[in-house]
């Protein structure tokens, strides 16, 4: 079983992607579309740090863009006890993770407490290929 | 001629072959090459950058692609098999025979979330959790978890009304079919079932749990059934879209098929009711 970082798993299948996004981030405040609820998209939310169910979470600005050029946040970055939780961020203003990928939540620190709640206690792990 | 029937329709037969032919693909390891590629996928698409598997027009022919690749896989293994579809607005509840333990195996229990009946249950040690997010290596479900309800028929009516394939700006924002049925906007079809069955399903690599191809070959019917409704509506946009997949672009990972080209399923399969 060989184990392979999520962005390298990236740049294998998605190319450059990472790259358009970081560059096109500046001018997508026109694609939002308002939902109850969400902030602004253009607006960089506030960074945390707090233990919630046991578990530390924090959020904030990303270190060096380049480096985390595979997380679709906007350097905006999402960790659960130190380990990056994948996050993006919608049109709308709106978020979600890869352990909620399918239901939008308001700001990343209640993405990252129902992340917590999803994992049960569980690690989050690098992406692992059988 | 492939036929893809409604799995409640399934004889034991079809279901112990269709199940059968899913534990071969996991164990020659075929399987999880198609987690990663959905996995790889959803977290590269993104609403103000390149996309193609998600949040776009060619969400629609990007999964018909993605089914009929799987489709493939599973008649290697045994040529009778098709892919079922689940219409989870009449099969809505746990106790649907889909969840039985002759079929996908039920809800995970309270404590961890664990599927413990089924082909695909951790104690039959033939299904392990290798392409995950998290430090759990077995199936998980949490099936209509919260008081959570599956869309209706009149929902996904209202959906197939909508005249307009898609509009701009093509992502999770946009207003038309597409989105509607993806779920961004709207009543939510798509993105609510996956958050409804839980588990993986409600994560990037939902392809995890077998029921991700009968929801998904749900939605290319839908998909069908608009069509149908709607036969002067075409694939938008057209041409010269930065970002998204038009009409006549190449779609990754396979760079060699078009939404054009997926336009039509008739000449790969039909369903077992008239569109």
């Amino acid at each position: 079983m060989s184990s392979i970082t999520r962005r390298r798993a990236l740049g294998v299948a998605a190319g450059a992607a990472s790259a358009v996004t970081v560059l096109a981030r500046t001018g997508q405040a026109a694609a939002s579309a308002p939902r109850a609820a969400a902030p602004a998209a253009d607006s960089d939310p506030a960074p945390f740090d707090e233990v919630y169910q046991g578990r530390r979470i924090q959020g904030g600005p990303a270190h060096g863009g380049g480096h985390h050029g595979g997380h679709h946040a906007g350097g905006y970055s999402v960790t659960i006890d130190g380990r990056e939780l994948h996050v993006m961020r919608n049109a709308d203003g709106t978020w979600i993770s890869v352990i909620n990928h399918y239901e939008p939540v308001a700001t990343p620190r209640a993405l990252a407490r129902a992340a917590v709640r999803e994992l049960q206690g569980a690690p989050l792990v690098p992406l692992t290929l059988g | 001629m492939t036929v893809r029937k409604n799995q409640a329709t399934l004889t034991a037969d079809e279901k112990r072959r269709f199940t059968a032919a899913l534990l071969e693909l996991k164990r020659s390891g075929r399987y999880d090459t198609f987690v990663t590629t959905h996995n790889a996928f959803i977290m590269s698409d993104t609403d103000d950058g390149d996309r193609v598997g998600h949040r776009s027009p060619s969400f629609l022919p990007w999964h018909r692609r993605f089914l009929m690749e799987f489709e493939e896989a599973l008649k290697s293994v045994d040529a009778t098999v098709t892919l079922p579809y689940w219409d989870w607005t009449a099969d809505r509840t746990p106790r649907s025979s889909l969840w039985a333990p002759d079929f996908l195996g039920g809800t995970g229990r309270a404590r961890d979330g664990q599927v413990t009946d089924g082909p695909f249950a951790r104690t039959g040690g033939r299904w392990p959790i290798n392409v995950r997010v998290d430090g759990r290596d077995y199936l998980r479900r949490d099936l209509g978890a919260a008081g959570r309800q599956l869309p209706t028929r009149a929902e996904v009516d209202s959906v197939l009304a909508m005249e307009t394939y898609d509009t701009a700006p093509w992502n999770s924002a946009s207003d038309g079919f597409r989105n509607h049925l993806e779920g961004w906007r709207g009543v939510n079809l798509h993105n609510r079932v996956h958050v409804w069955v839980g588990g993986q399903m409600a994560t990037g690599v939902s392809p995890n749990d077998p029921v991700f191809w009968l929801h998904h070959a749900f939605v290319d019917k839908l998909w069908a059934d608009w069509q149908a409704r709607h036969p002067r509506s075409a694939y938008l946009p057209a041409a010269g879209t930065r970002n998204v997949v038009d009409l006549h672009d190449t779609m990754r990972p396979w760079n060699d098929v078009t939404p054009a080209d997926m336009l039509d399923h008739t000449p790969h399969y039909t369903f077992d009711t008239a569109a």
